[in-house]
């Protein structure tokens, strides 16, 4: 029990006392899941939003493929962003492999398909008169795309908590393809591990008590956007 | 009717999904202010005929002239869609207050800040929901959100307006008020309107005309009277509230009658037609009078026939009676008669009625 104590109180004096190097990855976390869940709602939402709107051959192949990719597991992303970036790896000579950038790409890859499958849920379950009805109002296509994308708007945020709260958790490929460099490519999960791997324990119950307050705080907000906009 | 071009006109107009037709009107006028009811049952092919109307369905073939100019080739569907408005039987509200959703078609428009607050201003008024605007839409009875569906419509001042059954899921005091309401706006701005309804009342309050649909075809198109009074076929008949149908031979002509055999018995009709033919007469069941006893003083119903109540339907302000007169026949009669002449089931009377309250329809 004392371990557990020991490990709150001295985590409590690293937040309290702003422990540059904890504020360091704290940041670096947000920025590289932040910028992951943004561009994961670009083509997440924009694709899920074509694949729902449209019929065409395959589409419940297509649709089913998403859904799958929704669980995607982050070691296997892992694995094939590195060897797209390895040194002889098709995008070797960008040489990005053990940045910061390169886990914003593998947590994009993990995020897209989770916010592209609950967009394609939330668009397919809007009426399909709604369409016709905004056309018939004399929208143009794109407007009407639009005005679809405001009415799922509710459903969308589930979708971008979804996303980030699955990249900010993430471990595995952030440490294959970021490789957990000090002060340039630690994120909490990475650095959590590697605390608790060496004993300590009170950095990484630190590091956790930050995690959890930061998906918290980030949820937070999005819930109560949503829920302010529920009906009276 | 005026001769001036009609304002909507569609030609040749086919639908077909699955090797199935849903849609066959090779021809169709809209005329410029008149109000046109579609009426058939549920699954006739209103919907998709107003729907391709509105040209929002890709798949169908045809051509469609609005103001003479053919949409999709001359005036763009975008530009057509900018002229018009729908309103479904669904109130198909966006996810905000009322004010917005009667702004949302001339907010399509780009129009001006100024010009959306007035129009909808005006239009909230005009459907007795002016108190509504801040409220969420979500939050609206099912008449409430029909009368902000009808505004948000009538707010891009449209030269048509397509209306899909708009009343058909209210509860019946809300149904007549917004009909009401409806029934003079329309008389008030002259809009034209194709409006789809499956009750025949509705249809008959509310248009200059009357298009009977059924299987996605249009059966008869008319004046109310003309199509209530004189229904092209038996579908009509049946639609428009012809209680008896009955199928006949002709046995003897003269003098603009005909005299038609009808399960033995004899029926004296209007009507030019050579004996052999086999035609069908449509009685609605109105312009049948009962009696006990048929008076001595000569009437002008050339039709009396002595007959047995089967059974008496009460059916609200007036009660059906069902009489078997060696065919089946059906009158409506008030309360009041019903008490006066001890009608009862099982009860001998005679039925008359006159020649020319009798339609024929030809096979």
């Amino acid at each position: 029990m004392d371990l557990i104590f020991e490990g709150i109180k001295k985590a409590f004096l690293l937040l309290v006392t702003l422990d540059r190097e904890v504020l360091g990855i704290t940041f670096l976390s947000l920025k590289v899941s932040g910028l992951a869940t943004i561009i994961s709602v670009l083509i997440g939402v924009s694709t899920g939003t074509v694949i729902a709107l449209n019929a065409f051959p395959g589409k419940r192949i297509v649709v089913s493929l998403v859904n799958t990719g929704m669980g995607l597991p982050p070691v296997v992303v892992g694995l094939f962003v590195t060897i797209f970036l390895w040194r002889n790896g098709p995008f070797g000579f960008l040489g990005i492999l053990y940045t910061p950038l390169a886990i914003i790409i593998a947590q994009a890859i993990i995020a897209t398909p989770i916010v592209m499958g609950i967009t394609v849920a939330a668009m397919q379950q809007l009426p399909k008169k709604l369409r016709l009805q905004i056309l018939a109002l004399g929208a143009t296509r794109l407007q009407m795309v639009w005005m679809l994308i405001k009415e799922a708007r509710l459903s969308l945020l589930a979708a971008i908590m979804a996303g980030f709260g699955g990249v900010i958790s993430e471990i595995g490929a952030s440490i294959m393809v970021g490789g957990n460099i000090k002060g340039y490519s630690r994120v909490l999960t990475t650095a959590t591990v590697m605390e608790t791997s060496r004993g300590n324990f009170d950095v990484a119950i630190a590091l956790s008590i930050i995690l959890l307050l930061l998906a918290y705080f980030i949820n937070l907000i999005l819930t109560h956007i949503q829920q302010k906009e529920r009906p009276r | 009717m005026n001769q001036t071009m009609p304002i909507l006109e569609a030609k040749n107009l086919s639908v077909e999904r699955a090797g199935t037709t849903l849609l066959d009107v090779p021809h169709l006028d809209v005329e410029d202010g008149e109000v046109l009811s579609l009426i058939g049952p549920n699954g006739a092919g209103k919907t998709t005929l107003l729907v391709t109307l509105c040209h929002l369905f890709k798949y169908f073939s045809g051509t469609i002239l609005f103001k003479g100019r053919q949409v999709g080739n001359g005036l763009s569907a975008g530009q057509y869609r900018q002229k018009i408005a729908m309103v479904f039987q669904e109130p198909l509200l966006f996810n905000t207050t009322v004010f917005e959703n009667v702004a949302a078609g001339l907010r399509f428009r780009k129009a001006p800040r100024l010009e959306i607050e007035e129009a909808v201003k005006e239009n909230l008024e005009r459907f007795g929901i002016g108190h509504l605007a801040d409220r969420s839409a979500r939050t609206l009875s099912g008449g409430e959100a029909q009368r902000t569906s009808l505004a948000r419509a009538f707010a891009v001042k449209p030269d048509m307006l397509f209306l899909d059954e708009p009343f058909s899921s209210l509860d019946p005091p809300t149904r007549e008020s917004l009909i009401n309401d409806l029934e003079k706006i329309l008389d008030g701005s002259g809009t034209t309107t194709i409006f789809a309804t499956h009750d025949r009342i509705e249809a008959l309050r509310l248009s200059d005309r009357i298009a009977v649909m059924n299987k996605g075809r249009i059966l008869q198109v008319g004046a109310p009277d003309d199509v209530m009074n004189h229904p092209a076929d038996e579908f009509v008949a049946s639609f428009v509230g012809v209680e008896t149908i009955l199928k006949g031979k002709v046995i003897e002509r003269r003098m603009g009658i005909v005299m038609v055999s009808v399960s033995g018995r004899e029926i004296a009709v209007i009507g030019e037609h050579d004996i052999g033919d086999s035609i069908t007469l449509c009685i609605r069941p109105e312009n049948v009078t009962l009696s006990i006893n048929p008076s001595k003083t000569p009437t002008s119903a050339r039709n009396t026939f002595p007959g047995t109540i089967e059974r008496i339907v009460p059916m609200g302000l007036f009660q059906k009676v069902e009489l078997d007169c060696g065919f089946p026949l059906v009158a409506y009669v008030t309360h009041d008669s019903v008490g006066e002449l001890s009608l009862c089931e099982g009860a001998d009377v005679a039925a008359s009625l006159k020649a020319t309250a009798i339609h024929v329809v030809k096979k």
